[in-house]
């Protein structure tokens, strides 16, 4: 079963490298767009993913068993978060990927990092003045924390209540990530209504939960 | 061979593709498309091949761009922003063929001594056609470099005769078809403007085609203009209505978000939109993987040509 979800989970990085090798990837009119989006896109519906896992376990006891994938999905959503970065960094900014290439090829071990110093100026000037950017860099550090701090281990170590305080950050990370979206997308573009409605509707369902919660332990405190 | 002398001429009738052919073909092609997955993106070229003519008797030029590879014709014809056919920029080249290109007139009225409605043949054959290739950018900061078919757009204003009070060109795009299930905030039809001296210059193009080819309808067939120092969004697709008014007439993007699409949108390295910097752009214009990111040239690389129009004036505040 493990294994069936981390080959979903896959699936569209496969679909990706797979576009890479036969060469279609290259047709598309704006490869570097398509990869952003593309990565994107699955690190948004991987967290929102995660994010369904409770509330389906709530409505639908058949589903409990879910609860065994909820972090993976969650590290998934990491991982293309992590993708889209890294497209940022290395395709959109301007870095020179032929001559770090060309330099590792020459013997030169230091070319990659030489070639990124030359384009950090203008990332640090997109990151300042871009307010996308910083939402979007903001929910990524947010998932770097969750995997960092996702193993067992750690768990233990900081304490369930805390691990839980912490992981909560999952739902601004969502935010911030829809946000990240609305702001990039140009007025009059609808595009990020779908991932919106589903974190909208995710959300309520939590402080549906919440609410009911409060009200039987209510109920349950008069009738003592 | 595009013989377009009247109305029954424009395409004869054996040319026409019986209804039941057509949406056939388009089964096949959907059928095709979903079984090839990505490789559907090579089945779409047949229909757009389907759509387009050859434009003969092309006359020389002296517009190149001598120092950039020209976009491949796949591309350019797979990428476009016509908000009309969907949002995402392969969306137009799926859905345009929605749009009726057949039969076809732009009427050239307002302020002018001589105004007239034209059949589209009319003005395909106004004036000789020149294939020029010019710098594309776009305002979201990618480029392409197209061959363009067409004559100045000064040729066809000459005709009318604007009076002296024209002081503006509005035009007016098709109207969109269909509803908007979730609101765009766009008031449709579509339309831009120039000021009057932009117009007359000789690099504004009333553009047919492009590749040597009749315009594919998700690149604003069957007659556009092209601005080629502005924002791509400033060159008009699919043009009905050419409108010499005295005022600044109101532009689709500016009456959208003013603060981010100005009504003379000059390709700018110097000025940012809010949400990304214009100092540079990705050029589209191989088959590559890699990048090509290239800086960005003032009016486009089109200074020598027009950067008189816009003495004196603060580029900053008119952008």
């Amino acid at each position: 079963m493990k294994v069936l979800v981390h080959l979903l989970c896959l699936l569209p990085a496969l679909f990706l490298l797979r576009m890479y090798f036969n060469g279609t990837l290259a047709l598309e009119a704006d490869p570097v767009n398509y990869i952003t989006h593309f990565t994107g896109d699955w690190a948004l519906w991987m967290l929102l993913g995660s994010l369904a896992i409770t509330p389906l376990r709530r409505l639908f006891a058949g589903l409990s068993w879910t609860i065994r994938f909820r972090r993976m999905i969650g590290l998934y959503a990491f991982f293309y978060a992590t993708l889209h970065l890294l497209t940022y960094v290395l395709l959109f900014s301007g870095y020179d990927v032929a001559a770090a290439i060309a330099g590792l090829r020459a013997g030169h071990l230091m070319e990659p990092w030489t070639q990124l110093k030359m384009i950090w100026p203008t990332m640090l000037d997109d990151l300042k003045k871009r307010k996308f950017i910083q939402v979007g860099l903001a929910a990524w550090v947010i998932l770097l924390v969750l995997a960092v701090t996702s193993p067992q281990k750690v768990l233990r170590w900081m304490g369930g209540k805390n691990w839980a305080r912490v992981h909560r950050l999952v739902y601004v990370a969502a935010g911030l990530a829809c946000v990240h979206y609305w702001w990039l997308v140009k007025t009059g573009v609808r595009t990020p209504w779908n991932v919106t409605a589903v974190l909208t509707v995710l959300l309520l369902a939590r402080a549906g939960f919440t609410a009911m919660k409060k009200v039987r332990v209510g109920k349950a405190a008069s009738s003592f | 061979m595009l013989l377009l002398t009247d109305r029954e001429k424009e395409i004869p009738s054996s040319e026409i593709t019986p209804r039941e052919t057509f949406e056939a073909f388009q089964m096949d092609r959907r059928s095709v498309m979903a079984g090839l997955g990505a490789v559907g993106f090579a089945a779409a070229l047949p229909r757009m091949a389907r759509a387009e003519q050859k434009i003969d008797g092309l006359v020389s030029t002296q517009y190149a761009v001598p120092d950039r590879a020209t976009t491949p014709e796949a591309k350019a014809k797979s990428y476009n922003n016509f908000y009309e056919f969907g949002e995402d920029k392969s969306d137009p080249a799926k859905n345009a063929y929605k749009l009726k290109t057949y039969p076809w007139n732009v009427s050239v009225e307002g302020l002018v001594a001589k105004p007239r409605t034209f059949q589209f043949g009319e003005l395909f054959h106004l004036r000789p056609m020149e294939s020029r290739v010019y710098r594309f950018r776009c305002v979201e900061a990618w480029s392409m470099v197209i061959p363009w078919d067409g004559f100045s757009l000064a040729e066809l204003i000459k005709t009318v005769e604007p009076l002296p009070k024209a002081k503006f060109v509005q035009f007016i795009s098709a109207e969109k078809s269909g509803e908007e299930i979730l609101p765009s905030g766009i008031d449709w039809p579509y339309t831009e403007g120039l000021r009057m001296d932009e117009a007359m210059n000789p690099l504004t193009l009333l553009t047919f085609g492009s590749y040597g080819q009749t315009l594919a309808n998700q690149q604003g067939a069957p007659v556009r203009v092209i601005v080629p120092w502005k924002y791509g969004f400033k060159s008009a697709k699919s043009i009905v209505k050419i409108k010499f008014v005295e005022k600044m007439p109101p532009t689709t993007w500016n009456e959208l978000a003013s603060d981010e699409y100005g009504f003379y949108s000059n390709v700018n390295p110097t000025v940012d939109h809010p949400r990304w910097s214009q100092a540079h752009e990705r050029l589209l214009n191989s088959n590559s993987i890699l990048p090509k990111v290239v800086p960005t040239l003032m009016f486009n690389g089109y200074a020598d040509q027009v950067a008189p129009m816009y003495a004196g004036m603060d580029l900053r505040k008119n952008y």
